[in-house]
């Protein structure tokens, strides 16, 4: 059986499939499809879901909410996060883990609210202070947006960070059909849930201290400030300085983890389109359609946008000597790929009119 | 004889306070540390959610659970931990300063009556950061900020929650002698409660403004701010009130399987777009098509265009229908093209215009003298035994579109419409589509 289903759907889907019990949204398009049917499914299965006063209430009743043992998610557009910024800060301080939902409209400011976009990848990347790794993945399907939406509340519990779905209007809203048996299963994995003793720990470096959650028999400090591994505010030089090393190696030392990208590659080939997100599908079709046409090229649509998933486009572009990186903006993750290209030929296929990239376009870069 | 003694259970710990010489904060702590222990709630389960500022320090110097987080937004933290765990205590400590930048909190947590307690330690200026005016600096006061006295009138804390919809509230200085007590009323209350602290900072204030204790109390008169317990009612705890609306509910909701139904002779990818006004159905009208072409076998796409607006504009919806799935893509010149209104008309005109030979424009008599390469096919609605509102018109355009393009049978719309939402107005515009 098949059914006819938008990609929001399949993020609520893939969120309560993941165990999701809290929800805190406002109101904003692209992305009020997700907070109604948040409303409407969680206290059904005994969750919470909650319309905050503005996004930063909203963002900060998940942190609180995940402190007191559920497992949260939010979902906004790009002014949302403007607003979730200094939140997504405490989420990454306090190592909390949580899911948020980018669904991408053009921008800057309120911007084309019914129009499509993929301008916020560097800034979901970079959107608070302090300059600490993200890890954000980018569904280019409404399959995917069900699995990478439950896959980001297992890296959330794994890394004990917030983790981004960085998605858009057209992936978030555009009815597709899908096969019932298309849906892969994710283990999501429970949460390990500390009680007594320092909440947090910084070494060894890279790993990762369960989380101590209030009203399980044991007090709990959490703090947003640099703190010791008790949760106490310090200034302590070796202390300060574990503690922002932690925040980084925990992710950059297990990049491996987090890696997904969807590659259709073929060897001997001169050309590899790399692409993401929405502009994903396009990039599967032109593939398709230059090698109906005889052209040798490459493809690979990355799932994980961040941290950038630098083993498997180094493998791809193995024998390239070009590559095409179509995007709904000027090329911001271009440069990206640009840096691990090692001089090869980096070309943009960008379009910001608010119109999705056509397959054509594509096609004519890649020949 | 033995006699058992329950230890008192200890809230605050050992770590002196840093706060001023003669500062109120530390009298005000004493007195939560005091209530606390009089109600002997069990400190893991107390959550001590500590705004900025000095009083932002709090949390450190208490045995209890403790959440500090970012300046304004602690009821925000409050909130998510009282909605997750309603069991827990949970008690906010914030400056004058955090009722400014955190005012929307503050009142839609009284609002709502999430079951919290809120300390506002209000000293009148923000004092960790130079002595700063604050909302609550009363007018004329001298700050670092309004060296020529405050012309801004200061904020009624209590009269903003209490008229909002707080269960309790309380306004008092940080040398009442029934402050613990008035602090154990407010934790009790099941609903949102709060007291509004007025207390001395001596390191800016009091030396700008040569401030007293007896200049802290004239104030509140001069103001004519009542003090005492001044709002106490009893109100359904948010978090306890949802719990019980949630009872009862219909199970999640789960993927619903379309069969199929019927065959299709589509062999390759049709584009269809169909333009009409917003409000007019015109998207319920497209997924619809979608639908039917699933049950008949194949695999479609559809995108939306419409202005922010709900009821004024255009709205456009693209149907891609083939034999195998396909990604979304853009429309550039569709193969099919159904047209209903002048809204629609001015959007897609560019598109009509760019369609060839092979394409089909379906439209009604008003806008027959469409510019298109397309093949036109007027259909007029007028022309229909029954009467089509208005809002059907691009029901039935795309069924007779559907029909005599033999893309699917229309027995599948009718299938369609029959298992979804406006099941007879839809069947009835399908069968008006099917006899034009």
């Amino acid at each position: 059986m098949r059914e006819y289903i938008d990609g929001s759907t399949a993020i609520v889907r893939g969120a309560l499939d993941a165990g999701c019990t809290f929800f805190a949204g406002y109101p904003i398009t692209p992305a009020s499809g997700i907070l109604m049917a948040m409303m409407r499914e969680l206290p059904k299965v005994g969750g919470v879901a909650i319309q905050g006063e503005d996004e930063i209430a909203s963002i900060g009743m998940c942190i609180g909410a995940t402190l007191a043992g559920s497992r949260a998610m939010t979902a906004t557009s790009g002014p949302g996060i403007s607003l979730y910024s200094e939140n997504i800060g405490l989420a990454v301080m306090g190592e909390v883990p949580l899911v948020i939902v980018d669904v991408q409209r053009l921008g800057p400011s309120t911007g084309g609210a019914t129009t499509v976009s993929q301008g916020d990848v560097q800034f979901v990347r970079w959107g608070t202070g302090g300059g600490f790794p993200i890890i954000a993945l980018a569904p280019s399907t409404v399959t995917e947006s069900y699995w990478l939406t439950a896959k980001a509340f297992d890296l959330a519990e794994r890394f004990r960070c917030p983790v981004f779905v960085v998605t858009d209007k057209e992936l978030a809203t555009t009815l597709t059909t899908v096969d019932l048996e298309s849906y892969p299963t994710i283990q999501v994995r429970d949460r390990e849930v500390g009680s007594g003793g320092p909440p947090y720990r910084y070494a060894p470096a890279d790993e990762v201290a369960p989380l101590h959650e209030f009203g399980r028999g044991a007090t709990v400090r959490f703090t947003g400030s640099t703190h010791d591994t008790g949760g106490y505010i310090t200034k302590h030089l070796p202390t300060v300085d574990a503690l922002n090393r932690h925040l980084s190696e925990k992710i950059e030392d297990h990049r491996d983890e987090i890696e997904l990208a969807d590659a259709d590659l073929e060897d001997g080939a001169p050309t590899l389109v790399i692409g993401y997100g929405v502009t994903g599908g396009a990039v599967r079709a032109a593939v398709a359609e230059a090698r109906r046409r005889g052209i040798r090229v490459s493809g690979l649509v990355v799932q994980s946008l961040w941290p950038i998933p630098e083993t498997v486009i180094r493998r791809a572009m193995e024998g390239v000597d070009r590559v095409v990186v179509p995007e709904l903006n000027l090329g911001l993750y271009r440069r990206e790929v640009e840096r691990i290209a090692a001089g090869r030929s980096v070309v943009g296929v960008n379009r910001v009119d608010g119109e999705l990239i056509d397959v054509d376009q594509i096609v004519e870069a890649v020949t | 004889m033995t006699v058992d003694i329950t230890p008192l259970r200890r809230y605050r710990n050992e770590t002196p306070y840093p706060f001023c010489p003669g500062c109120g904060h530390g009298s005000i702590l004493d007195k939560l540390s005091e209530a606390l222990a009089t109600i002997d709630i069990d400190p893991a389960s107390v959550v001590v959610v500590s705004d900025i500022g000095c009083a932002g320090l709090s949390d450190q110097y208490f045995d209890t659970s403790a959440f500090h987080g970012l300046h304004g937004r602690s009821i925000t933290y409050a909130t998510g931990v009282k909605l997750a765990r309603p069991e827990l205590t949970v008690i906010v400590i914030m400056g004058d300063g955090g009722t400014g930048i955190g005012g929307t909190h503050l009142i839609n947590a009284a609002r709502r009556n999430v079951g919290i307690t809120v300390l506002v330690f209000n000293n009148l200026n923000f004092g960790m950061t130079g002595g700063q005016h604050s909302t609550t600096t009363p007018d004329g006061a001298v700050t670092a900020t309004t060296p020529g006295g405050n012309l801004e009138h200061p904020l009624d804390i209590c009269a903003t929650v209490g008229v909002n919809g707080a269960g309790y509230v309380y306004r008092g200085t940080s040398f009442d002698d029934d402050l613990s007590t008035r602090i154990v009323e407010a934790i009790r209350h099941p609903g949102f409660a709060l007291l509004d602290i007025w207390e001395l900072c001596t390191a800016y204030f009091v030396p700008a403004n040569k401030f007293t204790r007896r200049g802290l109390e004239s104030t509140i008169e001069r103001l004519g701010l009542a003090t005492g317990v001044l709002y106490q009612h009893d109100v359904a705890e948010y978090a306890t009130a949802y719990r019980a609306a949630s009872r009862d509910l219909p199970s999640r909701m789960r993927p619903v399987g379309i069969p199929t139904t019927h065959p299709s002779p589509l062999t390759d990818t049709t584009s269809l777009v169909v333009a009409g006004s917003a409000g007019a159905k015109v998207r319920s009208a497209a997924r619809l098509v979608g639908e039917a072409a699933i049950r008949s076998g194949l695999w479609a796409t559809q995108r939306d265009d419409y202005p922010v607006t709900v009821k004024t504009g255009h709205s456009l919806s693209e149907v891609v229908l083939g034999p195998r799935p396909a990604a979304p893509v853009g429309v550039t010149v569709p193969d099919v093209a159904v047209v209903v209104s002048a809204d629609g008309l001015r959007k897609v005109q560019p598109m009509l215009a760019a369609m060839g030979l092979n394409g089909v424009v379906f439209t009604i008599p008003e806008f027959a003298d469409v510019v298109t390469g397309a093949r036109l096919v007027v259909i007029d609605p007028t022309a229909s035994p029954v009467r089509i509102p208005k809002a059907q018109l691009a029901l039935v355009l795309l069924t007779a579109a559907v029909a005599r393009l033999g893309l699917f049978p229309v027995e599948a719309m009718t299938e369609a419409a029959a298992a979804g939402a406006f099941a007879e107005e839809n069947l009835a515009a399908i069968e008006a589509g099917r006899g034009l």
